[in-house]
């Protein structure tokens, strides 16, 4: 290696590794603040440990408040996110797929529609919604906040793109002329090639439901339907009232942001799948 | 499945939208049975997609047309809709507090879309360098961010902007500083910071796929050509990835039309903030505080159509260079 290789090495990993500390710094700030009591929270420097290491009462009371609500958050949580995002992937392949493979009338026409809805924002269609919804009395159930999160507008762009260039026409016809059905193709041979558009659509809706926050603060007025981020945002009201909702929220924010972080580095690793790699290195 | 299937089954990823072959012709009767099968696919998602998505919509327009007049003095001799023509609009433009959240929004855009976009262009450049040491280790840690909720980053930011808590404050206090971040000049910065910190990763990552889709023969050529890794992004990476980075800046302006979690978590550890700081604050304001659901819809469009017409524009500013050119 040459000396102007290996500084141009150096320089660019060290802006590199300035900006990791930088995406870093908050997270590792809570889990630092998560192990103090809350004297040590608002004492001690926020980088250092505190006297006492008390995460393990800390979870235990998060876990207590209110009658162990935040179990019931954490649950909700997870039905919103992995129970709608996996619907709202298969609905999507079943959409894609249909729009790659078959030429029917008005195909170019739900596709646009669709596409259209890229640009409208979640956010803007979410009071208009509740009113719709709270007329047909769906507002403050849980189908008000799943319902909404079945609907993938990029995920059903993925599956046509991905199924166009995954599931040969052959194949389909191959599987015709031994008698299968248009369903079972569907399902037992187009789902598995396109399994990792499949996956790509899964976790992408699945940190998208996770994430909102205005959809569910619009719909509902029940906490016992809360997500985890609505039922953080409810404790930090609470915080001037009361010094130790302070720990809660932090010990609460802590917790939420463990799944996530495993799930990003997962998909992270997805979201090569699919794309074309193969750009040499200068 | 055979092996020669399985291998076409696992060519690379996006092409053009190919095309079927034309089905063979069947008997009739079944023709008209097999022209449903399509629909039958699209069908769930479409649904729901007119559900969710194209009613909401249009409901918003119809219901910012109308005004709910009242009879009696609260409405107790019984209400009724009547059409309000242009008139909510009106109301709506004629609320200070939202026409200020629209200038503060587009300020708040002007300058943190130009530098989030250019800080993941940045990284990308520097992650597809040949300089770069574990560079799988730094996109995902730069992607991490993504996968916090705006609500937790914006709580995990506030503990940080506030005095006594943080120790960034901390750690500027011994070298004299007294930086005042949730101020009422600052705070909207301090926004900006998580919005950057939440999707500098994920933009970037956007940009990395299509620096991935550039042949290297044409980084072979600029190599003998004699241009160094400056000219290289300039005159080749930067011009071959311009969709993503319009993509990039269309979803960003978008999304900060759309501010809405942040500033709202923010408030609760500044007062700052009021309760229509962001255009959908103030909807939401006027929709649950003042029950004035008919300026909440016109609120609601008027944004929508804000960001429809900044998209386009970029857009049409972005193509005229080009003709330009």
């Amino acid at each position: 290696m040459t000396p102007t290789r290996r500084r141009s090495r150096i320089l660019v990993t060290g802006v590199l590794a300035l900006f990791a500390a930088y995406f870093v710094v908050p997270v590792l700030w809570v889990f630092i603040a998560a192990t103090k009591t809350t004297s040590d929270l608002f004492d001690s420097f926020g980088f250092a440990l505190g006297g006492e290491f008390a995460l393990g009462a800390n979870v235990a009371e998060v876990f207590s408040v209110n009658g162990g609500i935040f179990w019931r958050w954490t649950l909700n949580s997870l039905l919103y996110s992995v129970g709608g995002a996996l619907l709202a992937t298969l609905l999507a392949a079943a959409a894609g797929f249909a729009l790659a493979k078959y030429r029917f009338r008005g195909r170019e026409l739900v596709f646009g529609l669709v596409l259209g809805g890229v640009l409208v924002p979640a956010a803007a269609t979410a009071l208009p919604l509740y009113l719709l919804f709270s007329q047909i009395g769906l507002a403050n159930t849980y189908w008000a906040v799943l319902l909404p999160s079945l609907i993938s507008p990029f995920g059903l762009y993925l599956c046509r793109i991905y199924a166009d260039a995954s599931v040969p026409d052959t194949v389909i016809e191959a599987a015709r002329l031994e008698g299968a059905g248009e369903g079972r193709i569907f399902f037992s041979l187009a789902l598995r090639m396109m399994s990792p558009a499949l996956v790509t659509v899964f976790l992408f809706q699945m940190v998208g439901i996770w994430n909102n926050y205005f959809l569910p603060l619009v719909m509902l007025a029940d906490e016992e339907l809360y997500p985890i981020t609505l039922g953080l945002v409810t404790w930090q009201s609470y915080q001037g009232r009361d010094i130790g909702m302070y720990t809660n929220v932090v010990t609460g924010s802590m917790l939420s942001v463990i799944p996530l972080i495993l799930a990003i580095v997962i998909l992270q690793r997805f979201w090569r799948g699919g794309l074309t790699a193969g750009a040499v290195k200068g | 499945m055979t092996a020669a299937t399985r291998a076409t089954a696992q060519a690379p990823g996006p092409r053009g939208t190919g095309s079927a072959p034309a089905p063979r012709p069947a008997p009739r009767g079944t023709r008209a049975r097999a022209a449903l099968v399509p629909w039958g696919f699209v069908a769930p998602f479409l649904g729901l997609f007119v559900l969710c998505f194209v009613l909401p919509v249009l409901y918003a327009l119809y219901q910012s047309f109308l005004q709910v007049r009242r009879h009696g003095l609260f409405g107790e001799e019984g209400r009724e809709s009547v059409f309000a023509g242009l008139g909510n609009y009106a109301r709506a433009l004629e609320q200070d507090a939202f026409v200020e959240s629209i200038g503060r929004v587009l300020l708040f855009g002007i300058v943190q879309v130009p530098v989030m976009i250019g800080l993941a262009l940045l990284l990308a450049l520097l992650l597809e360098s040949a300089s770069a040491q574990w560079p799988g280790l730094f996109r995902a840690t730069f992607f991490m961010p993504y996968g916090v909720p705006g609500v937790v980053a914006s709580l995990l930011w506030g503990f940080l902007y506030t005095p006594g808590l943080s120790p960034l404050i901390d750690a500027a206090e011994l070298v004299g500083l007294e930086p005042d971040l949730l101020g009422p000049d600052t705070v909207l910065w301090s926004i900006a910071n998580i919005i950057t910190w939440l999707f500098v990763g994920y933009n970037m990552l956007i940009l990395i796929a299509q620096l991935k889709t550039i042949p290297a023969e044409l980084y072979e050529a600029a190599r003998i050509d004699g241009a160094g890794p400056w000219q290289t992004a300039w005159r080749v990476q930067i011009p071959l990835i311009r969709p993503a980075l319009v993509l990039t800046t269309i979803f960003s302006i978008i999304g900060t039309l759309q501010l809405f979690a942040e500033p709202q978590i923010v408030r609760g550890f500044t007062a700052n903030i009021d309760s229509s700081y962001t255009p959908n604050m103030a909807a939401f304001k006027s929709a649950f505080t003042d029950n004035d659901y008919n300026v909440a819809a016109a609120q609601s469009v008027i944004v929508a159509l804000a960001a429809f017409v900044l998209s386009f524009g970029f857009l049409w500013l972005v193509n005229r260079k080009d003709r330009q050119r």
